[in-house]
Formats: C-alpha cells, structure tokens, sequence
C-alpha cells in the first residue's frame, strides 16, 4: 500500500508540512482562518538539529503496535490505514507509550490524534506530502 | 559610525492578515531577512539584506509575502541615474571592482525581438507536426566535403568524431563550483533523459557524475583544473574555453573559501586555495598555438571525441571563428554577451562583447564566404530565452544552442544576480550543504526535461508553419526572417530583410 | 479446523484476529460468562469518569463476531475441559468440541480475609463492567457518599479517578508504604501521591482494614476509624488457571506458555493475564497483567493455533496510567543506572543496565515516550544511539542515519 516516507537528506526543516497538516486537519477552508494566531499541533513533526531535519508521521504499521494495545478499540486499521475514532477514544496514552515512532500525540481535546493520511478530510490526498517543496516526504508504494 | 549613503533596493511587503508566523521565510532564507519577534509576536524583517530572490515569496504558504523594488529614490536625473550614483557610492566606500553576476542586464537591443519568423499559406503549404514526422536530430562536428568509396563502390565510412543530439539545445558550461552539486546532477540526468549534452565548465567532473560521462561535454580551460586522462576520456566532447560572454577577455577566480573538500578533489587543487583561470591560456598565442592544443587533445583521446573551442562574441569574432575554423576544431562556441556568469566585474559584463545574433551571423556569413562552413558546427549561447530564439538562432546559420540561464530558470533561480555571494537560496549557487541540498535533482531534472520537451514542441510547430520538415532545412535559411524596426546596416550584417520586403 | 476461546477479553479477541489472519473459514467459538459485548476492561472507570459511554465501550466495531465468523456463546460459562474428547464442558453440561483451544480466562479479584466484610452490604470489587454498574448504583448521583477503596494499586487508583466527582469523600488505603508500587518507583509514587491528595484523595499507607465493626465502619491496624457508605475492595487480583490445571498445563500462579503461546498440553493455547510471559526487561518469569501484551500473546496463540508461525517474545510491563489530567506512562523495570529529571511539573527517570535501557518513568511530560519504550522492547544497545540526545527527549534523532532510514523510509 502506499504510505508516506521520509528522505532526511532532501528534507530543508522548512516545517510547511506541519503547517499543510494542521491546516488539512483544521476543517476550516482557508489556511490563514485555520491558523492565524494558533499553536499548531500537526500529526507530523520536524526533528532538526544543526545539519539534519526529517518530518516524522505515523508510519501505519503492519504490526500496529499502538492498534493491539489500545484499550477502547479507538485505534484501527482498515485497509493499511490506522485511523482513531475520537469518539471512543478515552485518552488513556497506551499508544503514546506503544507507539515505536512516537508518532501519536495528545490532543486539546483530549483524544489523541496521529496521521491518518489524510483520508478523513477533503483534500484526500496527504497534504504534507503535496505541500512538501522538495519531495522529502512522498506518497509511495514500498 | 560612517553614513551609510545607500538606502535598501527592496521593500520586503508582508500582509498582517495573511501572515500566519509560520517562520517558513525566517527558515528558508540564507540572508536572514525574516525573524520572528517574540516581544511584538509577529514576523519582521530587514529588507536591508533582501537580494529580492523570491525564496520566501514561493514558500510561503498563505501568499502574506511580496517583494518590491523601493520606490525611494535619487533626485531624477537621465543621466545620473540611481544606479549610476550607487555604484560610486559603492566605489567610493570599498575602493573595488564592481562585481556582479549573471548576465549583461542593459538595455542594448535583443535582436532575437528584432526578428520575425515567416510560415506557409497556400503555396507551400504547412505542416501538422503532430501527424507527419518531423525531425529536430543534430549532429554537430566536421561534415566531409566529399563521399569516398571503395573499390566496390560502397561507403567509406570517414566521418569524423560528432555529437548526436535529439534536441539543438545543449546545456552551456557551468562549473562544479559555481553551481552546486545538485544542480549539475539535475543538468546531466536531463542531458541524459533527452540526449542532449551538459559541460563541466573549468570544474572538473565529480567523480560521481563519470556515469554520465556520454553526455556530458569536458572543458579545458585556461587554469586546466581537473584536466587529466579520465577526465578527457570520460566527456562526449571536449571544450577548449577560449571566453565567455559575460567576461570576455578575463579570466575567473574562485575564492580559496569555496574550495572545499569535494571541489578541490574534482578540480584536483589543495583545499582552500584560490582558483584562478588566467585571462589567456598561456600556450595560446596563435591559431598555430591553438591548433597544437586541439590535437593534443585529439591525440590523447585517440581522435575519438569531437574538440569544440569556445570565444566570447567579440568585435572581429568573424576572424576569429575562421581561424578556429582552420585549427583542426569541430565545432565553434560562440558566446554573446549577454551570458551569464557565477561572478565577473560588472564594467566587464555591462560593456564589453557584442550580441550573439550579430556575432552569429557574421561568423556563418564569413565560414560560407570562405568555402569552410562545413569544417565546424555552430554552437551560440548568451541568452537563448525560449523556442522562438532557437529557430531564428538557426535559420542565421547555427547547428545548435547552449542554454545555461534559462536552465538555471527552470531549477529556480529567480536572477536576483547575487550568485557570488555564494548564499543562493535556492540551493543552485551555492556550496552550502543547507543550502545546497534546497535542489532536489528528482525535481530539477524533471523541470528541465519539462522545459526541454515544451520547446521541443514548440520548435515542431514553428518549423511546421514554415513548411519544413527537418531541422537541417532550416539552418541558415535566413529567408524564414524578416527584421522589425532595424536599420539598414543591421539588416545587412543579418543577412535578412525587412518585414514587407 | 475448529477453535474454542474460553474469554471475551483482549487475549480472546486478540486471538480471533491472529486465527483470521491465517484461516478464513475455520470455525470459531468463542464463550465468555460474561453476557456483554467484547468490551475495553479498563474502560469502566473511564465509564464511572464519564470520559466514555457504555454504546462506546465496545472493544471491536458492534458486527465484529459477524464479520469475523465467530460463534459468540456470551452469558455462558466454561465448567471444565475434557481432553480426552477434546470438548470443554458448559454450566448446562453442554458440550463444545474443539480441535484447538486458547484460553483467555484473564483472573478474579483477590480479597484477603477481613473480619466482617461480609458483613458490609454496599461493596463491590472493580473488574467487570457488573462491578461498575453495581458501583455507580452504589454510588448514586448525589455526592453525597464517603468512599472507601482498599487497595492503591492501578485497579484501586482508577477506579478512585473514576468516582472521585461522584464522592463525598474518598479514603484509599493500602499495605505498601506508597501507592503504585509495582508501577512507579517511590519518588513517582509521592508525585502522584500528592498530586491526587491535591485533588481530594485521602491515603492511609502502610495500614489495612483489620475489621468491620458495622457494615459502615472500618477499624484499621494502625487503629484508625472510619466510617464509610461505600467500600470498594481492589487489592489484587488472581489468575483463572483453575481450568487449564484440571487438564493437565503446567501452572506457576499464572498458566505457564512458551513464546508461541502454547500451553504444556498440545493444542491448549493460553494469553493474557491468567498466564506467566518473561519480563524482557527484568528478565524474570511473572504474571504481566498487562493489555498490549495480552493483545499480543493472545494474536500469536491464533496464529499458531491455525498453523502459522507467530512469536510473541516482548512482553514486559508498560502501563500508561494518567490520573485526572496528570499524564504518566511507564514501562519496564527500574533495577539499574537512573538517570533522572525533575521539574515541578514533570519527573523523568530512564533506567539503564547492560547498556541497554530497561525502563522509565515519564510524570508531567509524555510526548512520544514510545520511542523510550521501544528501546526497551528491541534491547537496543544504547552505544549504537545518541544516548545523551534521546536522554533530553525522545527523538529518532538518536538513532543512527542508517537506522532513522530504516524507520522512516521503508514499510513497517
């Protein structure tokens, strides 16, 4: 299945994605109303240091060790997908604790949100992977 | 503390509405225009050190950036205009020369824009380049004057070593060093991907890029860096850089800092010393001196490469390209003067060299007079912009193009014309690993395989409108232009005639 | 191929998902005494919090037996196993047959003797979704109860979390000197501690319950009183292996199973809290009552049931077990080099021993604490990582380059 992976070594540490993320995620159809004035919480992150950067999303596992630990049945997969259902999801951080990426992240809201590639809102297609200016992240299949 | 007597070329115009402190344009530039103050909470930025290159503008992701020329101005003067008064201010506070990049930016005529291109109705009719074949292949070296056959009658095959291009486009020599790393991978996947050519320039070839050594052009130059046996054997060609339009006449100088590791191995000099061309080659003082140049190189490649010698488009360029002619070269590089360049003085580059069209048509005029055209091919450069200066390149007598800025184009450059301060944000000239790594040579060689093809296209189509089916029916067929708006000398050393004639 | 699971837990259901992973069409049956939907255990006290409804407690989507093909005999009890004819036997005296057989029988509150606690009418353990039921009822809506819970373990402690707002007062009390002791470490243990009495929590440690001298008043050893409407008794627990010993499966307190999840009796599979696993991190054979590991001893035993090939041998303790806003994650042990950071808000402690982690302890901050634990689940040599980085915070930045590729650049 296709899944989004990371090349480190064209990655610029510019964070658009997470910018693409928070706003494909925000439900608002305009970036500027989604994000002006917020701290955002995108579902991928840039880990950077002095000469390196990568982004860094769940990687919906084969072995989802974050869906076999879950408590509620929140976390699935469906089709390769690991999606949450924050409706069931009661904010026990089991996958916090079990996910190997550290890829699932607490929410304001309370349930824990992670990448689910996009496949919940309208834009369908993996938004940081679109919006990535340099081809560090893709949507491939491996 | 000393007045500072120059005010910022450009104003760095950010919407408050849009801007989102995404810190994309703090990140992104090398300048260090864009910061975030954390005591107002917003994004401000110090135009002072904007070189207007667009990188923030293309990132960011709400459209909150925009950069303008000021409209702060000198008191108006036609003749003392404001940049005329900056450079002496300049001057008057460094002691140096001028430097600048890129290529000639005045306003002198582009006689590409003074030439109009003709097609068929009725009587010789057109033709649909999407249903009938049309073909654009180039061979560029000697073409023999003669056909020799053996006893039996059949073909000798005596062709000298050629190039074989699918497209008359080449990619012109820009070095390791200049540009970066990515940026030449990008040129030689491209090359590859549409069998064309790209040139080391006086670099040297990385040791990485050998594999595509079948299409890439090797340049001897005056400081002859990274010239040696593999290096020769390595290229499709060899080019012998005599000069280069932006700079005609002088040589290069790259600074020891840019010399690092991996281009001190490829230029095979110590690390962190300069590397200087000399204005001349100094065993080059003759058409005899080139000569013996032109077969050692032949003769150490075993007479299997194609050797090209490339001038700058100079006042008597019509000699001198009938000397090279005569020195045993296959193909002639011209170079006009609007070509680009990593760094060259700006008086150099603003004033000296003549236009290629000109240049062009005098050399090819001159070789035909002379009965050697078909010694050499013709290869111009010096702002090739698109498909429509391509045809009218070759309908005044060149077999092929060198495109070098509109390459860079194509990779991102926005011709901020900064490229010697070695910070290019957009990771072409630049040696900055951050930076560098900016190019990602999947897309640049997409992009320039993109560009490629559209003129491909576009060559077709108005080679079509003429009623010509094949390249070679084209080249020096002046009677497909006309001029606009030129006088009659012009027209003359053009070899054309005025639209309406 | 014919399958019997005995529960209707996490290993149970996990072992459906590892049988339906390799054979499409085998018969399943599942039997559980328990007449309710696969449910998530540790949800009732998040039930009791409010943070879930009883329509959304369900384990697996409602059409889970449907799709999965399995028969759900619920309500149903397992009475004992006849090998011989390979049938587990009812309550009724029906019989099952079987040709593999997974058991899943988790374990039962463990109430030590207190004189007079027969006596007290308004008690319940905390396991089952009964138990929450009864609780709540217990309870009523009018705050107006005081509560006592013996034991300040996770099953005390969440259940504590659960009713707090639903309490007049709530006592816990405890044997051990400091509450989670198999969980935290003692500095964590008195965060915490102090953190829930901050909320309103009382802690009798060190003490018990020597004796009910009325159905609502408790006399501690330390001499202490205390009256109480409500008492919850949440000591501990102990492993179901009843059934599995009748048949013959070689039992140490928990039903003993190698990494393929494989009793001592062929055919007989056994997961999650009613079997010893070896603790990777300790290194000691014990009893994990802990999900994830259920989860996956339980996937393993499906799979091997059907004739694949699973192993499941990364079992050790993990537990993520916020209190009421307090987020805590925690896994392994704590027997080693610490290396440990405090902020008012925050206690971080990383256990090492052979150079390779064996446990932490993140309070306060827990943002993608899993790479700490999956450090600990692949014994990876901290010399090959940035220790001193990922000390700071967790990040695959540690990781070497060729490794961070691995992670990031192919599938998982």
């Amino acid at each position: 299945m296709k899944r989004v992976y990371v090349n480190e070594k064209w990655c610029l540490g510019c964070h658009l994605c997470e910018y693409n993320c928070a706003f494909a995620n925000s439900g608002v159809d305009d970036m500027v109303k989604a994000l002006k004035g917020k701290t955002i919480a995108p579902r991928i992150r840039v880990e950077e240091s002095d000469s390196i950067n990568f982004a860094v999303s769940c990687r919906h596992c084969d072995n989802p060790l974050c869906v076999k630990g879950c408590i509620s049945g929140a976390l699935s997969i469906q089709d390769g997908v690991i999606s949450i259902d924050s409706d069931k999801c009661v904010g026990c951080y089991t996958c916090v604790l079990s996910c190997p990426y550290g890829c699932i992240s607490t929410s304001e809201a309370g349930a824990v949100q992670k990448c689910e590639l996009c496949t919940k809102n309208a834009d369908g297609i993996p938004q940081c992977v679109a919006g990535c200016p340099n081809n560090a992240i893709v949507f491939e299949e491996r | 503390m000393a007045i500072e007597y120059l005010y910022p070329q450009f104003e760095v115009l950010r919407n408050p509405d849009r801007c989102i402190a995404c810190r994309v344009c703090e990140r992104q530039c090398a300048n260090e225009v864009h910061h975030f103050d954390t005591d107002l909470q917003k994004m401000v930025s110090d135009e002072s050190k904007c070189v207007n290159c667009h990188r923030c503008v293309s990132l960011c992701p709400t459209r909150a950036l925009k950069i303008t020329k000021t409209n702060h101005q000198f008191r108006e003067n036609a003749n003392w205009t404001g940049e005329v008064i900056e450079e002496i201010y300049r001057q008057a506070n460094s002691g140096g020369t001028l430097l600048s990049s890129m290529g000639n930016p005045k306003n002198y005529p582009i006689y590409w824009d003074k030439m109009l291109i003709n097609a068929s109705q009725v009587t010789n009719p057109s033709i649909d380049p999407l249903r009938e074949p049309m073909e654009i292949r180039t061979f560029l070296g000697k073409k023999p004057t003669t056909i020799e056959r053996d006893e039996n009658g059949k073909i000798i095959p005596n062709l000298s070593p050629r190039l074989e291009l699918d497209i008359p486009v080449m990619f012109s020599a820009m070095s390791y060093g200049s540009i970066s790393y990515n940026a030449h991978e990008s040129l030689a996947r491209a090359s590859k991907a549409m069998g064309t050519y790209y040139n080391t320039g006086e670099g040297g070839l990385h040791e990485d890029f050998y594999k595509w050594g079948d299409n890439t052009i090797v340049q001897v130059a005056s400081g002859r860096f990274g010239v040696e046996k593999d290096y020769l054997d390595a290229g499709a060609a060899i080019e012998i850089k005599i000069g280069q339009g932006a700079k005609p006449g002088i040589g290069g100088h790259l600074p020891g800092t840019k010399v690092a590791s991996d281009i001190s191995r490829t230029r095979m000099i110590p690390e962190g010393t300069d590397a200087i061309s000399p204005a001349p080659h100094h065993d080059i003082y003759s058409i005899e001196d080139l000569r013996q140049l032109v077969y050692s190189l032949k003769e150490a490649t075993a007479y299997k490469k194609p050797v090209i010698v490339k001038i700058s488009a100079v006042h008597n360029v019509a000699a001198i390209a009938s000397g090279i002619a005569r020195s045993g070269a296959d193909i002639i590089a011209i170079d006009g003067y609007r070509g680009g360049t990593g760094a060259a003085p700006t008086r150099i580059r603003d004033n000296v060299g003549i236009p290629i069209a000109l240049a062009l048509a005098s050399v090819d005029q001159r070789l035909r007079e002379e009965g050697i055209r078909d010694n050499v091919s013709i290869v111009v450069g010096g702002s090739i912009r698109n498909s429509a200066d391509i045809i009218k390149a070759i309908a005044l007598g060149a077999d092929a193009v060198y495109i070098a800025t509109a390459a860079l184009l194509s990779l991102g450059c926005h011709l901020c014309r900064t490229c010697q301060n070695g910070k290019c944000n957009w990771g072409i000239a630049t040696q900055r690993p951050e930076l560098v790594k900016r190019l990602n040579p999947d897309i640049g060689s997409e992009r320039l395989i993109n560009l490629l093809t559209a003129w491909g296209h576009e060559i077709r189509e108005m080679m079509g409108g003429m009623g010509i089916n094949s390249i070679e029916a084209l080249r020096g067929n002046r009677l497909m232009l006309r001029g606009i708006g030129l006088n009659e000398k012009e027209l003359e050393i053009l070899g054309i005639k005025h639209a309406g004639e | 191929m014919k399958y019997v699971i005995i529960g209707n837990a996490t290993a149970a259901i996990g072992t459906v998902e590892g049988i339906r992973s390799v054979d499409k069409y085998g018969e399943i049956v599942l039997i559980s005494s328990e007449p309710h939907f696969t449910y998530g255990r540790p949800l009732i006290s998040y039930l009791l919090l409010g943070k879930t409804t009883e329509e959304k407690m369900n384990y697996r989507p409602l059409d889970f037996y449907e799709t999965n093909h399995v028969t759900a005999m619920l309500g149903r009890t397992v009475t004992s196993i006849d090998k011989n004819i390979k049938a587990v036997i009812l309550e009724n005296g029906e019989k099952v047959s079987y040709d593999k057989l997974a058991i899943c029988t988790g374990s039962r509150p463990f109430v030590p003797p207190m004189e007079g606690l027969d006596t007290v009418e308004r008690q319940t353990p905390f396991m089952t979704l009964d138990d929450a039921h009864r609780l709540a009822e217990l309870l009523g809506e009018q705050k107006d109860k005081d509560v006592l819970i013996i034991g300040a373990g996770l099953i005390g402690l969440k259940c504590a979390e659960g009713i707090l707002h639903l309490s007049k007062s709530l006592t816990i009390v405890d044997m051990a000197p400091r509450i989670l002791p198999n969980v935290l470490d003692e500095y964590g243990s008195s965060f915490l501690q102090r953190y829930l009495e901050d909320l309103g929590m009382k802690f009798y440690l060190s003490d018990s319950v020597a004796r009910f001298s009325t159905p609502n008043h408790a006399i501690f050893q330390s001499g202490m009183e205390l009256d109480f409407d409500v008492l919850v008794v949440a000591v501990g627990v102990r492993p179901n292996t009843s059934l599995a010993e009748e048949i013959g499966c070689e039992v140490n307190r928990g039903i003993l199973v190698n990494t393929h999840s494989a009793t001592t009796v062929p055919g007989v599979y056994a997961a999650g809290d009613c079997t010893v696993s070896h603790d990777i991190a300790a290194d000691t054979d014990r009893i994990l009552a802990i999900l994830p590991n259920a989860y996956q001893q339980g996937e393993a035993a499906g799979v091997n049931m059907a004739g694949g090939d699973k192993v499941f041998d990364q079992a050790f303790p993990m537990n993520a077990s916020g209190f009421l806003g307090l987020h805590m994650i925690t896994a392994g042990s704590y027997d080693g080099e610490a290396f440990i950071t405090t902020t008012e808000n925050s206690y971080k402690k990383l256990v090492v021993r052979d150079n390779k982690l064996v446990g932490f302890i993140l309070i306060g901050d827990v943002d993608r604490g899993g790479i700490y634990t999956s450090l600990i689940r692949d014994q990876v040599p901290l010399d090959t990582i940035d220790f001193d980085l990922i000390r700071q915070h967790p990040q695959l930045m540690a990781f070497a380059k060729a490794e961070r590729a691995k992670k990031l650049a192919q599938p998982h």
